[in-house]
């Protein structure tokens, strides 16, 4: 507990003349939940698409702290970033909607496959024996996300609920080191946003996952974070935890509009 | 009667081999890149004569030919991959079409200037001699030809479903995006489709050098790869071998049955068909675009 495991300092991302990032700087503890919030367009996906690799920022550093490394990771190809074990989904779900729940979550245990294609040819020997040893760690996430029913089918045919399921289930095959989770509860129901808020509580709690969290709903945003950065327009404008978060009047008004914030003030 | 049946069908179907291991290329190219690759009767060649090369020009056994022509193919299709369609990732797809029409002449213009026009002998490498099936005569090499078709296209099927690169090259093809932050390096998923298509293409060059002999036709056979994917569907290996069946069982039953230069242009009959009816052909994936 409070190791830096992830410092981002002084990001700036744009496209073309729009700047969806603005020297934006934050540092996650390790073992923490931490939020990231902020109306629509504030740049929240953007910073995990930073981190993960996907965009280059034009300026600033994501440095990723691990036991025996740190990694740069505004340097570092997407695939790698994986393979150093940060895990992330998707707002929009972006599963493999062709295979099934098994073989998409066993996709995400290719970075820790280790056999070469002739071997995976024959598939006999070696090769089958890994696959036995990884399917048992999927078949464990599988328990923990309570989606025995849906091993073998498609994923293209199951419900959003359960995709979104899926797909944090895909994450969490990497044993990954920190999470990125973009938005996991859109668009559930109450009892569906707090499954998955108890999945991600558990992954956190008993898997020692550091997660970053893009999350609208504040109620489920206060009850799981344990700190809550605050971006709009792409610039930071709180950062702290839950509570203190809630009480900047920079946040109510970004959220709430410049009337509320006086009010509050008052 | 039934002895001229099994005759066009032995026959057909060892063509229809030919062009399912041409249209299985093409697809992996296309499932896992997006590439439509009108240079694939060209890597057919390429195979072809590097086999010819090996085995009539260096005098190899057979065996050493064929590491020699896929060892070809696979640098030929590597290269072609990195220093050709990588630098297009994110061109318009004519673009991308374009380049590769570019390549197949280009293919076809070293190939002439290395071997000439004149057809080329290949030493036998299948066994030969004929057996009688059910009154008919049928070559040897023909049913040699079609089992070898089923064995590799067997193992690619195995490949793309059990192993862990074939997976990858899945679930590239599914989403890019999510495959790269799953850990799959997408060039190399690029650089595997490529080769494999590349070892593909050596196979069938060893068919078409048997059966029908190594010339400056061979590339033709790539014409006949469309009929065959728009039939089975583009991004389908199972319809590289069922479209492949087909196109190969339909032109020789024209040509025994109706005669008169039809089963030339039967194949590509049979590609309108499709495209007015089932365009994305029997097995291939029901795409729906907005724009």
């Amino acid at each position: 507990m409070g190791v830096n495991q992830l410092v981002v300092d002084g990001v700036s991302l744009s496209f073309g003349g729009v700047d969806a990032l603005r020297d934006v700087s934050l540092t996650v503890r390790q073992g923490d939940i931490h939020a990231v919030i902020g109306p629509n367009g504030a740049g929240k996906t953007s910073l995990l698409n930073c981190t993960s690799g996907l965009y280059r920022p034009q300026a600033g550093s994501i440095a990723y702290h691990q036991a025996d490394a740190t990694t740069e990771l505004t340097r570092t190809r997407p695939d790698r970033v994986a393979a150093l074990g940060v895990a992330r989904s998707f707002q929009n779900i972006e599963l493999f909607r062709h295979l099934t729940v098994l073989d998409n979550l066993m996709l995400g245990r290719h970075t820790r496959m280790r056999h070469s294609l002739a071997a995976a040819l024959a598939w006999f020997g070696p090769a089958r024996r890994q696959e036995l040893e990884h399917r048992e760690v999927v078949e464990e996430i599988i328990d923990l996300l309570e989606i025995q029913l849906h091993r073998h089918a498609p994923v293209g045919a199951l419900s959003y609920g359960i995709q979104k399921r899926v797909e944090l289930g895909r994450a969490l095959a990497l044993e990954p080191g920190l999470l990125l989770l973009d938005e996991p509860m859109a668009g559930m129901n109450t009892e569906e946003k707090e499954d998955m808020a108890r999945f991600v509580l558990d992954v956190n709690e008993l898997k020692g996952v550091t997660c970053v969290l893009i999350e609208h709903d504040m109620d489920v945003v206060m009850d799981i974070s344990d700190r809550v950065t605050v971006l709009n327009f792409g610039q930071v404008i709180g950062d702290g935890t839950p509570d203190e978060v809630s009480g900047s009047p920079a946040v109510i008004e970004a959220y709430l509009g410049s009337e509320a914030a006086t009010e509050g003030v008052a | 009667m039934v002895s001229q049946f099994v005759q066009l069908s032995v026959i057909g179907l060892a063509n229809g081999a030919i062009f399912a291991l041409a249209a299985l290329g093409f697809a992996l190219i296309y499932k896992s890149t997006g590439v439509i690759n009108f240079a694939q009767g060209d890597f057919l060649s390429v195979g072809a004569y590097a086999l010819y090369a090996g085995v009539a020009t260096f005098g190899l056994h057979w065996s050493l030919g064929m590491l020699l022509a896929i060892a070809v193919a696979v640098v030929l299709a590597l290269l072609v991959e990195r220093l050709l369609l990588r630098p297009m990732i994110g061109e318009s797809s004519i673009a991308v079409i374009m380049v590769t029409i570019g390549l197949s002449s280009m293919l076809q213009a070293v190939l002439l200037m290395l071997f000439g026009n004149a057809p080329r002998r290949m030493p036998r490498i299948l066994p030969g001699g004929s057996i009688d099936l059910l009154g008919a005569t049928i070559p040897v090499n023909r049913l040699v030809a079609i089992a070898i078709a089923a064995v590799v296209l067997g193992l690619f099927t195995v490949f793309f479903q059990r192993s862990r690169w074939g997976v990858a090259m899945r679930a590239v093809a599914d989403d890019q995006p999510a495959a790269l932050t799953m850990g799959i390096s997408v060039p190399r998923v690029f650089a595997m489709a490529w080769a494999l298509a590349g070892v593909s293409a050596v196979v069938g060059g060893l068919l078409v050098a048997e059966l029908v002999g190594v010339s400056g036709t061979v590339a033709e056979f790539g014409l006949i790869v469309f009929p065959v994917v728009i039939l089975g569907g583009l991004d389908s290996i199972k319809g590289t071998m069922v479209g492949g069946a087909v196109i190969g069982l339909l032109v020789q039953y024209t040509a025994g049955y109706v005669g008169g230069g039809l089963q030339q242009v039967i194949p590509f009959v049979v590609l309108v068909l499709i495209l007015l009816v089932r365009p994305y052909g029997l097995f291939g994936e029901v795409r729906i675009e907005r724009v």
